[in-house]
């Protein structure tokens, strides 16, 4: 991969967060929050994604590992984790970054723990690698979805 | 249920969307990744051949909103949350993302765009929990 490549698919990606809303914390607790004043925006940003998606990931199959069927605990307690803190503040990990562009100080203070968040889970998974600084048991795609 | 007219913004949402579906599905044709945030983030802590690539696309993902606001004025992002939810719903972001293997990009954007069955219980249980904690904050509190 290309840093001149991977660049510019993070500027796509980043103009598409804030064009669409979800880097507004506001607009994401107004979209989470069903009982109250719903404003269904985002879920036009989820369909228009996953509408294109379709399509490229299908083209895209022959280069992606087949998509993983485990369903363990570390799934459904990580993902329920992510939810409380998404919904406690309105930021999932890409809007926050792309809010540090604004220069909003609370969103530096999130990615800061979220960082931390990150750090501390290497260190519950792996201890002994942490601590030596070696890499072990890494995944090799970016994400394991 | 109270649709919120005002705020809503179901054009704007939708080419952004396009976009993020866009640059997901380029950088997958391209190779062969799945594009996930917290991923790239915890990626950042690894030094292999791909640092640069990593390192990049976060670069680009940051510089989005500063290139946007030469053009058009931005709507800065207001944080209803204290300094201490901020703080903790960081760390809970961070760990919880990880020890689920993705976040919002990975397992919701890409992992349902591959028709993923772990990214799609993945999706269903961060969105219900954020959805909990939102009523809890705002209704019952």
């Amino acid at each position: 991969m290309r840093p001149l490549f991977t660049f510019s698919v993070g500027l796509a990606f980043g103009l598409g967060l804030c064009l669409s809303g979800m880097t507004l914390p506001s607009k994401v607790l107004g979209f989470l929050d069903v009982a109250g004043a719903w404003d269904p925006s985002l879920a036009f940003v989820m369909g228009g994604a996953v509408a294109v998606g379709l399509v490229l990931f299908r083209l895209a199959r022959s280069r992606l590992a087949p998509p993983s069927t485990r369903i363990d605990r570390g799934l459904v307690t990580g993902s329920a984790l992510f939810g409380i803190g998404w919904g406690l503040v309105g930021f999932c990990p890409g809007p926050a970054l792309a809010a540090l562009g604004v220069g909003e100080p609370k969103a530096l203070a999130f990615v800061a723990a979220m960082i931390a968040g990150t750090l501390a889970h290497r260190l519950v998974a792996a201890p002994k690698a942490a601590v030596l600084g070696l890499d072990l048991a890494r995944p090799r795609e970016t994400c394991g979805a | 249920m109270t649709i919120d007219w005002q705020n809503f913004t179901p054009w704007a949402s939708l080419a952004g969307g396009l976009l993020i579906g866009l640059a997901a599905g380029v950088l997958a044709l391209r190779s062969g990744r799945i594009l996930g945030v917290s991923g790239l983030v915890a990626g950042l802590f690894e030094a292999d051949d791909e640092w640069r690539a990593r390192f990049a696309l976060i670069a680009g993902l940051v510089a989005a909103p500063v290139l946007l606001g030469l053009v058009a004025p931005l709507a800065a992002p207001t944080l209803d949350a204290g300094w201490l939810a901020v703080i903790g719903g960081g760390l809970l972001v961070g760990f919880g993302t990880r020890l689920a293997g993705g976040c919002t990009s990975g397992h919701g954007v890409c992992g349902l765009s591959r028709l993923s069955p772990r990214s799609m219980v993945a999706t269903g249980v961060f969105m219900a929990a954020a959805v909990a904690t939102v009523f809890a904050v705002r209704h019952l509190a």
